[in-house]
């Protein structure tokens, strides 16, 4: 149990993969304008981060392992990340519209995502069972939501803030998401894995 | 090295088909996702979301126009225009918009003074009805408003209020 927690911990804060690791900054940078359209995508990705990652652990484990074809990970873990990602628009389309209307086009924009194969591919170095996987990516997918939603509340700070003109738009965004990084990098240390 | 090959490509191809049937499998399974009545109404609204209507948008309007019978006149955005369109499509009879709730047509307005040109507002109002640069004093076309408040709630320093149509 412990265990588990650390690597919730360690996922979210310590290791986080957006401002520690600087994956997945595409839909960090992109969906960051407003606080709902964040919030809809970090819901959406943690589906498909946790799904895909502990598929991904268990494909590698019984399937590429005994047949001794660990060189084929990369490929079939994007096969297994575009399924989920099918699989989450699927169900978000057809149990409710109103969600889809709202994500619209950010859900296939989760299969580029490259924190998500990040984890996957991380995650059978780290993960030593079925269960940790499964922790490993619901960390990475609950730090990425935090980040996001964050870092969405903090542009629209910014929206209202007197900029100078050659920083405004993304230049400022990337500042503030430079001085985010160092904050988190607070968190260095506490945890190891 | 032959029979390497082989198994690297019956593994994909096995990861493959079985990612293919449980999507086919998932998406037969769950119901049909869009009513085509649905979508057809949905269409002609106007699509401001505004919810003056009493349903928190236009689909859940469409929906409701289509399974529970709702009036087709309660559209102030659309204005006449709708009513008929949906009156042709939907075979009813067209009545003159209602105005679900509250005063007449209130449209909204900015306090100039206090607008810090943020473009929140802006970027809320389904109509365009709203003009204005950032850092710049922001104002409301009044021909172009239908009163539907969304940008009243977004604004983060509260200079935009609602007043009775000139």
């Amino acid at each position: 149990m412990a265990d588990l927690i650390l690597i919730l911990i360690s996922t979210v804060l310590v290791n986080n993969f957006v401002l520690v690791r600087f994956l997945g900054l595409c839909p960090f940078m992109g969906v960051s304008r407003n606080l709902e359209a964040a919030f809809g995508m970090s819901l959406a990705t943690a589906f498909v981060l946790t799904l895909s990652s502990s598929v991904s652990y268990l494909i590698h484990q019984y399937l590429l392992l005994p047949l001794d074809l660990a060189y084929l990970r990369t490929i079939s873990f994007i096969l297994v990340i575009a399924a989920c990602v099918q699989l989450t628009e699927i169900m978000v389309r057809r149990q409710s519209p109103l969600l889809h209307q709202v994500l619209g086009i950010y859900i296939p924009l989760i299969a580029t995502n490259c924190a998500v194969l990040g984890v996957a591919l991380l995650n059978i170095q780290q993960a030593e069972n079925f269960v940790e996987s499964l922790f490993y990516g619901l960390g990475a997918s609950m730090g990425f939501a935090l980040v996001l939603v964050l870092f969405a509340g903090i542009r629209g700070r910014l929206d209202a803030a007197d900029v100078p003109l050659p920083f405004r738009g993304t230049a400022i965004a990337f500042v503030a998401a430079g001085i985010m990084s160092l904050a988190f990098l607070g968190f260095s240390g506490m945890a190891r894995l | 090295m032959g029979s390497a090959v082989i198994t690297a490509v019956l593994t994909i191809s096995v990861i493959a088909l079985a990612a293919g049937l449980v999507l086919a499998f998932v998406s037969r399974r769950l119901p049909a996702a869009t009513d085509a009545a649905v979508d057809r109404v949905n269409e002609l609204l106007p699509q401001t979301q505004c919810a003056q209507c009493g349903f928190p948008g236009c689909r859940p309007y469409a929906e409701a126009i289509v399974n529970d019978g709702a009036d087709i006149n309660l559209c102030p955005p659309g204005g006449d225009a709708t009513v008929q369109r949906l009156a042709r499509l939907l075979g009813r009879e067209a009545q003159p918009v209602a105005v679900a709730s509250g005063s007449p047509a209130a449209l909204a307005k900015i306090d100039e003074s206090l607008c810090i040109g943020c473009t929140h507002c802006r970027e809320v109002c389904p109509v365009d009805a709203i003009v204005g640069a950032q850092q710049l004093m922001h104002t409301v076309i009044a021909s172009e408003c239908t009163g539907c408040e969304l940008c009243v709630e977004r604004c983060p320093v509260d200079c935009i209020f609602m007043s009775e149509a000139a």
